[in-house]
C-alpha cells in the first residue's frame, strides 16, 4: 500500500457510456493493491441517457460510500458538460480529465435548453488543472468506439496513488480473461489516453 | 444461536470478494441454507434475485408482484424451509396484506423479507420509511450499513426468525444495495426442511383463531425488546473522545456519521426495532447531548423522547433524503455554535470559502433519462401526442417518461397498475366540460400483470369508457429487462408458457372486437386505431407488440442518414424524441404574413441509429434515408 489517506475519484458521464465499468476497474485495481474500497453508483431512472456518476473511494479504511462535496481528488468526465456539472465536487487542487466529445441530449435538441459554448473553458477559468482531449476520436481512430473507457482510464493512470502500470496490467488481465482478442487494442487505447492527458 | 455474527470468524473456508449490498444479501441467504427466494423487480432491490438465481441448489422466481412473492415465501416457510423475498419499499405496500397477518402466524422455516428504501428517490414515485412496518407488524427490523453487514445480518436474520418465531425485516437503502465494498463470506449450511405440520389454530387465520395469536405477537415483541436491550450483538457502541455529542444511528447513516465526526461516540442500532431504549439511555448518560441520525422519519427519535430521553433529531436534520456528510456537518456545526461562513452554501462547510470550487450545475441544462434510440414507446407517444382532447392515465415503467418532452402525453401516474382504476374514475367522475375528452390508459406488460389486470376487470365490469394501450415490449424494461409471464421465459431464461394478452383481455371482459394488436412502429395504423377506439363508448384495448430494444433478440437494421439538401428544418422528426436525432443548425425565418418560425436542421447519429424507421415517417420531404451499403462493426 502506498498511501493511507482516502483517495476519492468521481467518474461522471451519461447512462450507457461505460461510467460504471470504468469505476469498477478502478475499484478492483485498488482492491488488489490491498486498500479498503467502496464504490457507489448514482443513476437516475431507466439509466439511459441520464446523468450518471460513480464514486470510487479507497484508503486504509473508508466509511461513507459517497464522496463528500468538494473532496474528489480526481474527476474523470466522459463528456464536457457532465464534467462541468460536478466541478463543485472537486477538491481545491484536484485534477479533472475531460473527454471533449459533446453529447447533446434531446432536451437541448428540441430547443428547451442550450448547450453551453465551452464547458471546459468554464472549468479552466477557475484555475483547475484540466486535461481535455477527444477520447472518442482517439477510440475511433484505434478502431472501436467502445475503447473510450480504456482511453479515459489510461488518462487517469498518472493521477493515481499507485503506478500507471498497475492499472494498465489490471485492464489487460481483465481482457486476457474475457476477450483475449481485444488485449492489443486496449493496450493501444490505454497508452493513447495517457499520452493525450499528458499533452493537454 | 451463534452470538458472533462476524463471518470472518467462521470456521469455514472464507472468501474475500468485492460485492454490492444486493449481491451480499443474496449470498447471505444462500449461505444461510435458504431454499426458496422470490421477488418482483424494483429499483434498488432488483439484482438480489438475479444473484440468488445463479445458485442452482436454491429455488428462485420472479413473482408477478410483491404480494405473491411474500406469499410464496410464507408457503415455503410453512413447509419448514428457510425462505426469503425481496422488494423495493413500495413493494411492501403491496405485500403488506400478507405480512400483517403472517406476523400472527409466525414462521416454521426462517422467513426474511429484504426491503429496499429508495432514500433520495433515484427511481421511485415516493420516498417512504419501511421501518414503520416493523412497528406496524410487530416484527424485528435489522439495518445493515454495508455489504459485509448485509451478508452477516441476513444470515443472522434467519436465526432470529426461527428463535423468536417471527418474520424478520431487513431494511436496506439505495446506499446499501448499490454500493460495493469488500466482504468475507463463508459457505452454505445445509438446512433440512422440517416438513409441513397441520396446525389449524395457528395456520388458519379465522377471527376465532387470530384473536388468540395477538397476545403471542405482543409477547414476542416484549421478549425481543429485552433481547435488543441485552445480549443482541447488533447494537453496539463505538467509543469516541469528543463527548459533546453522542450519535444514535443505523444503516448507511452510521457510515456518514463516522465519516463526518470520527472522534464522536456512536451508538449503532443493527436491530433498530424493537428499539434498545435502555441501552441508549445508558449511552446518553456518557455524552453531553444525543443526536439521532435516522434516514427519513423520526421513528427512533419519537420513541426515545417518549421514554423521557432528551434527544435532538429532525429539528436540525431533514425529513427526506440521505443524511450524507454534506448535510450532517453544517447541521452539527450550527448545533455546537461553531462558525459557518454566512456566504457559504451550507453543504460546503468542510472547506473554506476562499478556495472551494463553485457549482456550475445551476447554469447547465438538465439531463433527465431518455427513452432509448428506436424504443417502441417513441412511436406510441409521438402518436398519442397527436391525438386531440385526451386525458391520459399513466403507469409505472420506462413509458412514464412519456409525460416529459417532447411528447407530454401522460397526465397522471401514481403506483403500479393505477392507470386502470384512475382511468375509470376519470371517466365516471368527469365534469360536463370534459364530455368531449377521451380517457386513455397506458400500461406496460409487466405492470399490467403485476396489478393492472384487476383494474381492467373493474373497467369492463362497470362499463367504463376507457381506451387502454397495453405496451407489450416483452420485458420489465425499467429495471433492466427481466423476464415475466409475458416473455415466455422464467428467471433462468428457461422456456415456460407465454401469456396471450388478447385472450387475457377477452377473459377479463373486453369485447374481442375492441381488442387490437398493432405494431407501434406503424404510426398511421396506431393513430387510426386510437382515433377509432376513443369514439366507441366501451372499453377497448390496443396492444402494441414490438420488443424492448435492449432485449437480446431485437434486430438492428441499416442506420438512417439525413440528406442535407432535402432537410427543410421543419422539426417534425424531433417530436419523435429519439436521442439519435441531433440539431446541426437553427434558423429563424419570417413568413409572408410577418410571423416567424424557428427552423432546426438535423442529422442522425448513425453509430447508434438502429434503423427503426420511425423518424422517416414524420419527414415530409423524404430527407431521411437508409445509408447505402451500411454495415455494423
Amino acid at each position: 500500500m502506498t498511501d493511507l489517506a482516502t483517495t476519492n475519484i468521481l467518474v461522471a458521464g451519461i447512462g450507457g457510456q461505460g461510467v460504471m465499468t470504468a469505476a469498477e476497474i478502478l475499484a478492483q485495481t485498488a482492491l488488489a493493491q490491498g486498500y479498503d474500497v467502496k464504490k457507489t453508483e448514482v443513476a437516475g431512472m431507466a439509466q439511459r441517457g441520464g446523468v450518471v456518476t460513480s464514486h470510487v473511494r479507497f484508503g486504509e479504511k473508508v466509511n461513507s460510500p459517497a464522496i463528500p462535496d468538494g473532496e474528489a481528488d480526481l474527476i474523470i468526465g466522459f463528456e464536457p458538460a457532465e464534467s462541468a456539472r460536478w466541478l463543485e465536487q472537486l477538491k481545491p487542487g484536484g485534477v479533472m480529465l475531460v473527454n471533449q466529445n459533446i453529447q447533446v441530449p434531446p432536451i437541448v435538441n428540441i430547443g428547451l435548453f442550450d448547450y453551453p459554448d465551452d464547458p471546459v473553458a468554464s472549468i479552466v477559468e477557475r484555475g483547475v488543472e484540466v486535461h481535455a482531449f477527444n477520447a472518442t476520436k482517439i477510440a475511433q481512430k484505434i478502431g472501436n468506439i467502445r475503447l473510450v473507457n480504456t482511453v479515459m482510464l489510461g488518462a487517469s493512470s498518472t493521477h493515481l496513488p499507485f503506478s500507471a502500470d498497475i492499472l494498465k496490467e489490471a485492464i489487460m488481465a481483465r481482457f486476457r480473461a474475457r476477450k483475449p482478442k481485444l488485449v492489443g487494442i486496449n493496450e493501444q487505447a490505454f497508452l493513447a489516453g495517457q499520452e493525450a492527458a499528458a499533452a493537454s | 444461536m451463534d452470538q458472533s455474527i462476524s463471518a470472518a470468524s467462521d470456521e469455514a473456508i472464507s472468501n474475500r470478494a468485492f460485492m454490492s449490498g444486493n449481491e451480499a444479501v443474496a449470498r447471505g441467504a444462500y449461505d444461510a441454507g435458504c431454499k426458496v427466494a422470490a421477488a418482483y423487480p424494483g429499483t434498488p432491490s432488483t439484482e438480489i434475485l438475479e444473484y440468488t438465481s445463479q445458485y442452482k441448489d436454491m429455488y428462485s422466481e420472479w413473482s408477478v408482484n410483491e404480494k405473491v412473492s411474500l406469499e410464496v415465501a410464507i408457503g415455503a416457510s410453512l413447509a419448514g424451509s428457510r425462505a426469503f423475498c425481496a422488494m423495493k419499499h413500495v413493494g411492501l405496500n403491496v405485500a403488506s396484506d400478507a405480512l400483517m397477518t403472517q406476523t400472527l402466524v409466525g414462521v416454521k422455516g426462517g422467513l426474511v423479507i429484504a426491503v429496499a428504501d429508495d432514500v433520495g428517490l433515484s427511481s421511485s414515485q415516493n420516498e417512504q420509511d419501511s421501518r414503520f412496518w416493523g412497528r406496524f407488524a410487530h416484527i424485528p427490523v435489522l439495518e445493515p450499513a454495508d455489504s459485509q453487514e448485509t451478508y452477516d445480518m441476513v444470515k443472522y436474520a434467519f436465526d432470529l426468525s426461527e428463535q423468536f418465531n417471527t418474520p424478520v425485516l431487513l431494511r436496506m437503502t439505495t446506499r446499501v444495495c448499490h454500493v460495493k465494498s469488500v466482504i468475507t463470506s463463508g459457505n452454505r449450511v445445509n438446512k433440512e426442511s422440517l416438513g409441513f405440520v397441520k396446525e389449524q389454530t395457528r395456520l388458519v387465520m379465522t377471527p376465532a383463531n387470530a384473536k388468540h395469536r395477538i397476545p403471542f405477537m405482543h409477547q414476542r415483541e416484549a421478549t425481543m425488546r429485552d433481547f435488543s436491550n441485552s445480549e443482541c450483538p447488533l447494537n453496539t457502541i463505538t467509543p469516541g473522545t469528543d463527548t459533546r455529542i453522542g450519535y444514535v444511528t443505523s444503516g448507511p447513516a452510521f457510515l456518514h456519521v463516522s465519516e463526518s465526526f470520527p472522534d464522536a461516540p456512536v451508538f449503532k442500532m443493527g436491530l433498530s426495532f424493537p428499539l434498545p431504549t435502555e441501552k441508549i439511555r445508558e449511552f446518553a448518560a456518557t455524552v453531553d447531548q444525543l443526536v439521532v441520525v435516522e434516514e427519513i422519519e423520526p421513528l427512533v427519535e419519537t420513541e426515545l423522547k417518549a421514554a423521557g430521553i432528551k434527544v435532538i433529531g429532525k429539528d436540525i436534520l431533514p425529513l427526506q433524503g440521505e443524511l450524507a456528510p454534506n448535510i450532517l456537518r453544517p447541521a452539527i456545526a450550527e448545533l455546537l455554535g461553531e462558525p459557518i461562513p454566512q456566504d457559504l452554501p451550507e453543504k460546503r462547510s468542510g472547506i473554506s470559502v476562499e478556495v472551494a470550487l463553485p457549482s456550475l450545475a445551476d447554469d447547465l441544462f438538465p439531463r433527465p433519462p431518455t427513452m432509448c434510440v428506436a424504443c417502441p414507446h417513441l412511436g406510441i407517444y409521438y402518436t398519442l401526442s397527436k391525438v386531440k382532447n385526451t386525458i391520459i392515465s399513466g403507469d409505472i415503467g420506462c413509458y412514464t417518461l412519456g409525460s416529459g418532452h417532447p411528447w407530454n402525453a401522460m397526465d397522471t401516474c401514481i403506483c403500479m397498475g393505477a392507470s386502470m382504476g384512475v382511468a375509470l374514475g376519470l371517466d365516471k367522475g368527469r365534469a360536463p366540460s370534459d364530455d368531449n375528452k377521451s380517457i386513455l390508459a397506458v400500461i406496460g406488460d409487466s405492470t399490467f400483470m403485476h396489478m393492472g389486470m384487476q383494474g381492467l376487470l373493474d373497467i369492463t365490469y362497470n362499463k367504463g369508457n376507457v381506451t387502454i394501450l397495453l405496451l407489450d415490449n416483452r420485458a420489465v424494461g425499467m429495471t433492466g429487462g427481466q423476464e415475466n409471464p409475458g416473455t415466455g421465459h422464467n428467471i433462468h431464461g428457461e422456456e415456460t408458457q407465454r401469456i396471450d394478452f388478447p385472450k387475457l383481455c377477452e377473459a377479463l371482459g373486453v369485447n374481442p372486437e375492441r381488442i387490437h394488436q398493432v405494431n407501434p412502429y406503424e404510426m398511421p395504423t396506431l393513430f387510426k386505431a386510437i382515433r377509432k377506439e376513443v369514439k366507441i363508448n366501451e372499453p377497448s384495448v390496443i396492444i402494441t407488440n414490438q420488443p424492448c430494444v435492449l432485449v437480446d433478440y431485437y434486430k438492428n437494421k441499416p442506420s438512417f442518414e439525413v440528406i442535407d439538401d432535402k432537410c427543410t428544418g421543419c422539426t417534425n422528426c424531433l417530436d419523435v424524441g429519439c436521442p439519435a436525432i441531433m440539431v446541426t443548425r437553427r434558423e429563424t425565418v419570417t413568413k409572408p404574413n410577418g410571423s416567424t418560425k424557428e427552423l432546426a436542421f438535423v442529422r442522425i447519429e448513425s453509430a447508434v441509429c438502429t434503423g427503426c424507421d420511425l423518424c422517416p415517417k414524420t419527414c415530409g420531404p423524404d430527407a431521411i434515408l437508409p445509408i447505402e451499403g451500411f454495415t455494423r462493426d
